[in-house]
């Protein structure tokens, strides 16, 4: 039970992460620690049940979490080669 | 003691993660989300789930740190630009108290959950001898939710393409990544040298084992990629570039086997991915082969990231 409440917190940190950083990087790391605070939900609710099912799922999540973050990176800095900007801010003074 | 023990490692984690969200710099934010993954791992040792733990060890903190860490390396300055989009302390404010609902939701959810809980533990156990496979979760992974498996051996080939093609124009064809010098003496030097011939057995045996123990292709093809990581970082293995036929292969080797296996089940059993009785083991073991081919090649390419060398 512990870790049901370990995971809803972890849920909030990562979602506050995501809203209020606007570092492309940090919102990656936000998005993944939110992601391990889902899995964990997850698997906290499966192991009551003393499921084999969501515990595979979760596997399948990390792995497919990963192929996820790789691309969000790629993109991170395919973005900062090409304009420099290491933000998705809208500029507010023109260049 | 054991609640002691799930307590202080519940806070470990928590307060590794809300330091990782605080601290100012891109570096030692990496170095907090690693040890986060790490924590987080033995927290599924905690509830049990081996398998997740080992993944999670393998991918979340191990691979992800990588990539994040070649991202941190890359990313240079931007510090005012940053500091000017981000939101003044009243969106913080709000934002907190947004997310802090959310958390409290789920927390309520989490305190509210049915009794007794829903499971499909008995039908899972039920069928397993068929399967002649002895642990669970392989035999979930590979043939009660088959299908989720093949798509996400699917997403693995799209991911390395999507990353390929983020390559400019003019250096497409070329070695993924970045080149890295020989490393004739050093740490990594020496660890590229002595690990792998462990590493790769090891590997090899984890995919192995799957069957009948935790494990299985995904960790054991992460602990494949790290050694040919390792080697590839201290310059003493050069990825092949991506217009390489065999590494193209080895990529898809693992769902097309997946998929070949999934279209014969129509011819020898009754429908897709269905397994005939008593072929079930030698056919999991093919899939589970070739997949720990294809997810080691992938998860290099993903770490190595789109081509950035000179063509050939």
């Amino acid at each position: 039970m512990i870790y049901g409440l370990v995971a809803s917190a972890l849920v909030a940190l990562g979602l506050y992460g995501l809203v209020t950083q606007s570092a492309l990087l940090r919102k990656v790391l936000a998005f993944n620690l939110l992601g391990g605070g889902v899995f964990l939900l997850f698997g906290v609710v499966a192991r009551r049940g003393g499921d084999a099912v969501p515990e595979a799922l979760v596997i399948t999540g990390l792995v497919v979490a990963f192929a996820a973050t790789a691309l969000a990176l790629v993109l991170v800095l395919r973005l900062f080669q090409i304009t420099g900007a290491a933000t998705i801010a809208e500029d507010e003074t023109p260049r | 003691m054991s609640l002691l023990l799930d307590l202080l490692l519940g806070l470990a984690v928590l307060g590794v993660a809300g330091w990782t969200l605080a601290v100012r710099g891109n570096f030692p934010a990496v170095i907090g989300f690693v040890a986060y993954g790490l924590l987080l791992a033995l927290v599924w040792v905690r509830l049990g789930a081996v398998d997740v733990a080992l993944t999670e060890a393998a991918l979340g903190a191990g691979a992800t740190g990588v990539i994040l860490l070649f991202a941190v390396v890359r990313l240079r300055g931007g510090r005012a630009e940053i500091d000017a989009a981000t939101p003044g302390p009243r969106q913080r404010i709000a934002a907190g108290l947004l997310c802090a609902m959310v958390g409290l939701a789920l927390a309520v959810a989490v305190l509210n959950l049915p009794n007794p809980a829903p499971s499909q533990a008995a039908a899972v156990a039920r069928h397993l001898p068929e399967l002649g496979v002895a642990n669970p979760v392989t035999g979930v992974l590979m043939a009660y939710r088959g299908l989720d498996t093949l798509l996400e051996a699917v997403v693995l080939v799209f991911a390395v393409l999507a990353i390929w093609s983020m390559a400019p124009d003019r250096r497409w064809g070329a070695v993924p990544g970045p080149v890295f010098p020989v490393q004739s003496s050093g740490p990594v030097s020496l660890l590229a040298r002595l690990l792998p011939p462990v590493g790769i057995v090891i590997g090899i045996y984890v995919a192995w084992v799957g069957a009948d123990a935790p494990g299985g292709k995904f960790q054991g093809g992460t602990i494949l990629a790290a050694m040919g990581i390792l080697t590839w970082v201290a310059g003493l293995w050069r990825l092949p570039p991506v217009a390489s036929r065999g590494l193209r292969w080895a990529v898809v080797a693992g769902p097309l086997a997946f998929i070949g296996v999934g279209l014969l089940g129509f011819v020898i059993a009754d429908g897709f991915l269905a397994y005939p009785p008593g072929f079930a083991k030698p056919l999991i073991l093919l899939i589970e082969a070739a997949m720990t081919l294809s997810v080691a090649a992938a998860l290099v390419l993903m770490v190595a990231g789109p081509p950035e060398g000179r063509r050939e």
